[in-house]
């Protein structure tokens, strides 16, 4: 089904009304301007984790939810209309969903419940590269006595800052060879006050929460290794697809809203004395705009029941969905932008906003070129 | 069981008890089946299958019963359409009868209308065409200027129209003719007409892609009776517009099915450019034909939403010009990117150094630009989604 049950309806709905009125794009300038680098409202996760959000994808009798992805979907949508700035996606999907796929029974139960609640926020470190190279991994881990230590940078990791627990994925591959690093990589759950572990805040044109990890030397045991030695290559592909769903459904909310501001915005702005929405020139590409949200509305739609109910349809779904999104939220926000005309160059007019946070969100888990490339390959062409 | 499994019973044992296995599969477009006073079947089995479909009322499966229809609800209908598309059975027939005129007769015609009209059109037994464009009359279809006098108990037509697909093969015309010059769209009425009548000449026009079923259709003093009006006097443009909506979903599903019957881009990118492994040896082209196939899957899953919503009871306003408008676009790039990956072997005009599916492509390329400039322009269709569904202001 590519539409909503009523359930979903009204859950996208409510959380369109909680979000709009606890916080709206304003409180993301305030967040900002206070110059904190956690970016994150405490107060507001708390409230969150009382509506079950960040236990969406976690059983009930671990203490979630069970939202499932297709709802989760809905908040995220919501989230991106508002450009809410909370580890609701690294931690609530992309690491939620690697615990609940390769954890071992005793890590599922240490973490699950504590996340469900929002006590705990964890952060996964993969990334070694500018662009998105989930095969590419220098982070080694070396065995040593009853565990490992761990050397190696991660150089964007999203939500880090004040991230309880990172998931770090480091490669075990006796002889460092590159092209073995993924095939043989474990990844271990590291508490952020392990010695040895250092993070340093980027501050982004999202004004969101990431940063560089370095891990000089840190020493585990073996009980932190996720699965406890069971292959994670599968759990780690389908939690970084469910990352990449998840933040297409964000992106298509912030396309969405973006979208809806520029129409409103060529309804009121007068020239030569009528509205510049009533120009071929503009209404055009308003049109075509229109036709790409529903086309990314739909791959969106598809990825997220596949994610609940065709799983071997994520793959190639995850990619449609998170390259179109790419896309055109590219198209998108350059048109705001250029349809705001100078008011949507300064920093008091929001659109500006939707732009940066775009950006960063294109970069994430693969931009739309990775997609494309991943899709021929995943159909054989 | 429920009536609906029942009825999925009942149907799929009467396609399996009455579908000829010829009609089992694939069509080709030589057999695909228009109807009217002039119809030849190739394969026999045809006129077979149209006769029992026609009987059961299937050819129009919504219809009244008493006007030849099958009197089913829209839910029994996907039933039929899922079980037939399951069996693989054709589509008895096709036509403007069925897709366009029919429709409008439901909701606009007398009951006279209907009971003389819509049984044979059921039947397969009356072929129709449509009178649209002028010369003047392309995208301001409003303009047109072909006119009906008032001549007491008849009209007299006298006048042009173009792009009367298939005017040559049809038994009678659905026609816009301006019955007052004192407002433009106010002033068009909405007329039937037999083309055996005197005065009725088509000629036929060759497109840049060669033959076609587009013709020229001129009237020199054309009696009409006044009984062939449909709707009011003065208020064919609502009508119009109404069976443009019907149109337009024609077109893009036909312009579909057409370009279908070539295989797609990334099946021939690869027959013409792939290595060992069907990898796509240029990049750029992999690239390319890559988007232009996600972009196929995004607007398939955006047909399929569609129908789940409309089947939900919400359809949303302007649907129709958006699938007219993108997957019109769609097929010219498909066209062009397959020129692209099989180079000067999809540029050959005719002959036996060419395949016969190397000279489709080329014929159904060129073909591709009409696609998006018949039944409103991809800008008059841009227009409609601005006005419509965003609410511009003109």
């Amino acid at each position: 089904m590519l539409i909503l049950d009523d359930t979903q309806t009204l859950l996208k709905t409510s959380a369109a009304d909680f979000l709009a009125a606890r916080s709206p794009v304003k409180a993301l300038r305030a967040l900002r301007d206070a110059g904190a680098p956690e970016g994150l409202d405490h107060a507001l996760w708390q409230e969150m984790a009382g509506l079950g959000w960040p236990g969406a994808l976690i059983p009930e009798d671990s203490g979630g939810s069970a939202i499932g992805y297709k709802g989760m979907g809905q908040i995220l949508e919501e989230t991106g209309r508002v450009l809410l700035a909370s580890p609701l996606l690294s931690s609530s999907v992309v690491a939620t969903s690697l615990l609940l796929e390769a954890g071992s029974t005793t890590q599922k139960e240490i973490w699950l419940p504590r996340l469900a609640r929002g006590e705990v926020r964890a952060a996964l470190a993969l990334d070694e590269q500018p662009r998105h190279a989930p095969d590419v991994c220098q982070t080694h881990a070396t065995p040593q006595g009853h565990g490992y230590v761990l050397h190696g940078a991660k150089c964007f990791v999203p939500d880090a800052v004040g991230a309880d627990l990172l998931l770090v994925v480091a490669s075990l591959s006796p002889d460092r060879k590159v092209e073995e690093a993924v095939a043989e990589a474990g990844i271990f759950l590291v508490p952020a006050n392990t010695p040895g572990l250092d993070c340093t805040s980027l501050r982004m044109v999202d004004s969101r929460n990431a940063a560089r990890v370095e891990l000089g030397g840190v020493e585990l045991p073996d009980s932190a290794r996720l699965g406890e030695g069971s292959p994670v290559r599968q759990a780690l592909s389908f939690a970084l697809d469910a990352g990449r769903i998840g933040l297409a459904a964000e992106m298509l909310g912030n396309a969405q809203e973006a979208f809806d501001r520029t129409l409103r915005y060529l309804k009121l702005r007068e020239q030569f004395g009528v509205a510049i929405g009533s120009f071929q020139a503009l209404k055009h590409r308003a049109a075509s705009l229109y036709c790409e949200l529903e086309l990314t509305r739909s791959a969106v739609l598809a990825a997220l029941g596949a994610l609940d109910c065709a799983r071997d349809e994520v793959p190639a779904l995850a990619s449609l969905a998170k390259a179109k999104a790419c896309e055109v939220i590219e198209l998108m926000s350059n048109e705001a932008i250029q349809m705001h005309g100078g008011i949507g160059m300064t920093d008091a007019e929001e659109i500006g906003f939707f732009l940066k946070r775009a950006r960063v969100a294109q970069q994430l888990y693969g931009d739309a070129s990775f997609h494309r490339a991943r899709y021929a390959t995943l159909m054989g062409y | 069981m429920s009536p609906m499994d029942e009825f999925k019973r009942e149907t799929r044992a009467w396609l399996q008890a009455n579908c000829p296995q010829s009609m089992r599969t694939p069509m080709p477009e030589d057999e695909r089946c228009w109807g009217g006073r002039g119809a030849s079947f190739k394969n026999p089995d045809s006129a077979l299958w149209l006769a029992r479909m026609a009987e059961q009322g299937w050819t129009v499966p919504t219809w009244p019963r008493a006007y030849g229809g099958g009197g089913l609800t829209p839910a029994e209908a996907q039933v039929l359409e899922a079980e037939m598309s399951t069996l693989g059975c054709r589509q008895p027939l096709f036509g403007f009868g069925i897709s366009m005129l029919g429709p409008v007769l439901l909701k606009h015609g007398t009951e006279a209308q209907k009971q003389a009209f819509l049984p044979p059109i059921a039947r397969g037994e009356i072929r129709w065409c449509q009178g649209y464009s002028e010369p003047g009359a392309g995208s301001d279809l409003a303009n047109l200027q072909t006119r009906a006098e008032d001549c007491g108990d008849h009209f007299r037509i006298n006048g042009q129209k173009i792009w009367t697909s298939y005017a040559h093969l049809s038994d009678w015309i659905f026609c816009l003719v301006r019955t007052s010059s004192e407002r433009k769209q106010g002033g068009i009425s909405f007329l039937l007409l037999d083309m055996q009548s005197p005065g009725v000449e088509t000629r036929p026009i060759t497109l840049i892609s060669g033959a076609s079923a587009f013709c020229e259709t001129f009237f020199t003093d054309v009696k009409v009776p006044k009984s062939q009006l449909v709707g009011q006097l003065n208020e064919g443009w609502t009508i119009a517009k109404e069976l443009l909506q019907h149109e337009r979903g024609m077109i893009s599903r036909i312009g579909r099915a057409i370009g279908g019957a070539i295989p797609a881009v990334e099946t021939l990118a690869q027959r013409y450019l792939g290595d060992a492994t069907g990898r796509i040896s240029d990049p750029v082209l992999r690239d390319e034909v890559t988007r232009h196939a996600m972009n196929e899957r995004a607007f398939e899953l955006t047909m399929q939403r569609a129908g789940e919503t409309s089947a939900a009871g919400t359809a949303a306003d302007g649907l129709s010009s958006f699938f007219k408008y993108y997957g019109t676009e769609q097929n010219k790039r498909k066209f062009e990117l397959i020129l692209k990956c099989a180079g000067t072997r999809a540029l050959g005009w005719e002959g036996e150094e060419f395949t016969a599916e190397e000279l489709a492509i080329c014929r159904t390329w060129l073909r591709s630009k009409g696609n998006s400039i018949e039944g409103g322009t991809s800008e008059i269709q841009l227009n409609v989604i601005a006005k419509r569904v965003l609410g511009l202001p003109d």
